[in-house]
C-alpha cells in the first residue's frame, strides 16, 4: 500500500534507498585497524606462550619449591623466597610512603590550592615527573636516599643500600602517578555535590572529609593498586640502590636486619638469573617471570574488580 | 519604596483574586498579605536588604548595581532572560559565589541588619541560616536518611535525629513515599522525589531563608506542581527566593518579582541589571517599565 498515495514518489524513494554504496575505505580501514589489534595481541600471546613453555620444566619438575626455596647458586634448588619477600616488603614501604603523601598532595592541589600560575606550574611538572625514566629515579635514590638512610643510622651492614632506600626510591618514582590518579578521582566528584555540602553549611574540611574523599575513594584505591603493581615490577632503579644481583642466603636474620640489611626483589632476580648460563637457569628465569606475571595480573584484576564494584556513575 | 502605589497593588491583588487564582497562594484582599500582615510591611519585615550589589567575575561585571529588599514569609521571584545575572544574585544571599575564585561582590546585603559580606562574617554560618536548593537535584550518593541527617549532624544537632528526619520529609511532602526505605540510596528516587529530598535536606537545618535556583527546571509538570504547592506551604516558616525561567511559575507562586535583563556593551560584555522590582501582580499586570512589559508579554527573551 502506498502511504503517499503517489506511485511515482514511491518508486523514486524505493530506487533511491535501494542498494549499498561500499567504497574501498569502508572495508580497508576497519581491516587495517583489526590488523593493528591482532599484531599487538600476537606479541603478547607469543611472549606468554614462550615464557610458559620455558617455565614448564622448572614449574612441573620442582613445583612449589621454586617459590618457597631460598636463593641459591645451585639451579637444582634455587628458589625465589627472598625475592618475593623482598618485593612485598618494598611494595609495603612504597605503600606506606607514597599513598599518604600522594593522596594528601592531590587533595591539596584539587581542593585547597588557589588556581594560579604557580599551581598550574606544579600540576604540569607532576605530569612531567610521571614521565621521567625510572633509571633517573635510581640515580636520585643512589645519590640522596642511600645517603639519607645511612645518615639516620639505618644503613645496616650495606651502607644504606637496603630496603628502606629502595622503598624510598620506588615511592618517589610512583608518587607523581598516585597524585595524578587521585586528582582525577577527586575531579570526577561533581561540583554539584560539593555545592550541596556547602549549601547545608558544611565547612570545606567537612565537604572533603564526608563527601569528596569518600566518593572518590574507589578511584583512589584502584589507582593506588595499579601504582603499587608498577612499583612491584620495577627493576632499573633498584639495581642502583643495592638490590642484590648476586646470590645470597638471608640466614636467620632478625626483622630489623632484614629491613636494613641486604635485600633483593623479584624483577632484579629475574635480571640476574637471565644472565646465568645454562638451560637450568633459563627455565628458572621463565618460572620467575611467571610468578611475577601472576602477582601483577592478580593486582590488576583486583583493581578492576574494585573499580567495577564501587565506581560511581554520576 | 513605591509607597504611593500601595493601594493600587492591593487592588491589583484583589482583582487577581477575583479572577479565580487558588486561594492558598493569593495575596489576599484589603491590603493584607496572605499571612494576615499588611501588604506594605514595616522595616522589621525586611530579611535581606540589598544595597548597590555588584558582582564581578575577574574583570567581567556580571551584575550591575542592584538594590532590593526581600521580605519575611514571602516568595520573591527573580526572573529574566539567560545571562541576566539572576542566579548570580541568588548565590550572593548565601555567599555561594565565594566558591568561585574569581568572583568579587561589592555593595552590601544586610541580613536582619548585619552585612553578610562584612568583615569577620563566616560564610558557613550564613549558609546554615540561608539554605539552598539547586537547579538539578543533587542528593548525596548516600541513603535518604543520611542525606537529611548530614546538615544537622555537622551543625551539632543533639536531639532526636530520627524525628528530625521524619519532620523534614513530612514538610517536604516526601515522607509517605519514602518512609519505608530511609536506608535506601537517594539515587533510587525519581527526579521529582530527589528534588523534594533536597528541599527536605535544606530545611532540616532549620534555616531562615530558602534559596531556590530553578528548582523545577528538570522536573515534569506534575512534580513541578508539587514543588510549587510545597513552596507556598513553606512560607509559613521560611522566606523563599526563587530564580525561575518559567514566568507562569513566578506568577503562580511569588509575592514579589524582580525582573532582570542583560545589557550588552560594545565590547561584548554582558552585564545583568535589575529593571523592576515590585509586587508580582504589578509586574505581571501593570509593569512600570517598557522592558518588563515586553518580556512578560513574550516580545523578547
Amino acid at each position: 500500500m502506498s502511504v503517499s498515495g503517489n506511485p511515482r514518489t514511491e518508486d523514486l524513494v524505493q530506487q533511491a534507498i535501494r542498494g549499498r554504496r561500499v567504497g574501498f575505505g569502508d572495508i580497508a580501514f576497519p581491516a587495517a585497524l583489526l590488523l593493528a589489534l591482532l599484531f599487538a595481541l600476537l606479541f603478547l600471546a607469543t611472549l606468554l606462550v614462550d615464557v610458559f613453555v620455558k617455565a614448564w620444566d622448572a614449574l612441573s619438575g620442582r613445583g612449589w619449591s621454586v617459590v618457597s626455596n631460598p636463593l641459591s647458586l645451585n639451579a637444582e634448588t634455587a628458589g625465589l623466597w627472598q625475592s618475593i619477600m623482598g618485593s612485598l616488603a618494598l611494595t609495603g614501604v612504597v605503600a606506606l610512603l607514597a599513598f599518604p603523601i600522594g593522596v594528601g598532595a592531590a587533595i591539596y592541589l584539587e581542593e585547597y590550592a588557589p588556581d594560579n600560575r604557580f599551581t598550574r606550574f606544579i600540576n604540569t611538572n607532576i605530569r612531567n615527573l610521571a614521565g621521567v625514566p625510572s633509571i633517573v629515579y635510581g640515580i636520585l635514590g643512589f645519590t640522596i636516599f642511600v645517603r639519607f638512610v645511612n645518615a639516620v643510622g639505618a644503613g645496616g651492614g650495606v651502607g644504606g643500600k637496603n630496603l628502606l632506600a629502595g622503598g624510598l626510591t620506588l615511592a618517589a618514582l610512583v608518587l607523581p602517578i598516585v597524585i595524578i590518579t587521585t586528582a582525577e578521582a577527586l575531579r570526577a566528584v561533581p561540583a554539584a555535590i560539593r555545592e550541596a555540602g556547602f549549601g547545608v553549611g558544611a565547612t570545606r574540611w567537612e565537604v572533603i572529609r564526608y563527601h569528596v574523599v569518600p566518593y572518590a575513594a574507589p578511584g583512589i584505591l584502584t589507582g593506588t593498586v595499579l601504582t603499587l603493581a608498577r612499583a612491584f615490577g620495577e627493576t632499573a632503579p633498584l639495581l642502583l640502590v643495592g638490590a642484590a644481583t648476586g646470590f645470597f642466603s638471608a640466614g636467620a636474620a632478625g626483622p630489623l636486619d632484614r629491613i636494613t640489611g641486604p635485600y633483593t626483589a623479584l624483577p632484579v632476580t629475574i635480571f640476574s638469573w637471565a644472565r646465568q648460563p645454562g638451560a637450568d637457569f633459563r627455565a628458572l628465569t621463565a618460572a620467575a617471570i611467571v610468578v611475577l606475571l601472576v602477582v601483577m595480573l592478580t593486582a590488576n584484576a583486583a583493581a578492576i574488580i574494585l573499580r567495577n564494584r564501587f565506581e560511581r556513575k554520576w | 519604596m513605591n509607597d504611593d502605589r500601595g493601594n493600587e497593588r492591593a487592588e491589583a491583588a484583589a482583582r487577581a483574586d477575583g479572577e479565580g487564582r487558588p486561594a492558598a497562594r493569593a495575596i489576599s484582599v484589603g491590603g493584607v498579605l496572605r499571612n494576615g500582615r499588611p501588604a506594605e510591611p514595616s522595616a522589621q519585615d525586611i530579611i535581606f536588604d540589598v544595597q548597590g550589589l555588584r558582582v564581578f567575575y575577574g574583570s567581567f561585571q556580571a551584575v550591575a548595581d542592584t538594590t532590593l529588599a526581600i521580605r519575611e514569609h514571602e516568595i520573591t521571584a527573580l526572573i529574566g532572560p539567560s545571562g541576566c545575572g539572576k542566579t548570580t544574585v541568588l548565590r550572593c544571599f548565601n555567599r555561594m559565589n565565594d566558591l568561585i575564585e574569581s568572583a568579587r561582590v561589592e555593595g552590601t546585603i544586610r541580613y536582619h541588619g548585619a552585612d553578610i559580606y562584612g568583615e569577620k562574617v563566616d560564610p558557613v554560618e550564613v549558609r546554615r541560616r540561608v539554605g539552598m536548593v539547586f537547579q538539578k537535584p543533587n542528593p548525596f550518593p548516600k541513603s535518604i536518611y543520611d542525606n537529611i541527617a548530614f546538615g544537622p549532624r555537622i551543625a551539632g544537632f543533639k536531639g532526636n535525629m530520627g524525628e528530625l528526619v521524619e519532620q523534614s520529609l513530612v514538610r517536604a511532602a516526601l515522607w509517605d513515599e519514602v518512609k519505608d526505605k530511609l536506608k535506601q540510596s537517594a539515587y533510587a528516587l525519581s527526579g521529582g522525589q530527589q528534588q523534594r529530598l533536597c528541599i527536605a535536606r535544606a530545611i532540616a537545618t532549620s534555616p531562615d531563608v530558602l534559596l531556590m535556583d530553578e528548582p523545577c527546571s528538570s522536573l515534569d509538570p506534575i512534580a513541578t506542581l508539587r514543588i510549587e504547592e510545597l513552596m507556598i506551604e513553606l512560607t509559613r516558616d521560611y522566606s523563599i527566593i526563587i530564580v525561575t525561567h518559567n514566568m507562569q511559575q513566578a506568577a503562580r507562586v511569588s509575592d514579589r518579582t524582580a525582573f532582570f535583563t542583560v545589557d550588552v556593551k560594545e565590547t561584548g560584555m554582558r552585564t545583568g541589571r535589575l529593571v523592576e522590582f515590585d509586587a508580582t501582580d504589578v509586574i505581571f499586570t501593570r509593569p512600570n517599565q517598557k522592558q518588563t512589559e515586553d518580556y512578560i508579554t513574550g516580545r523578547f527573551g
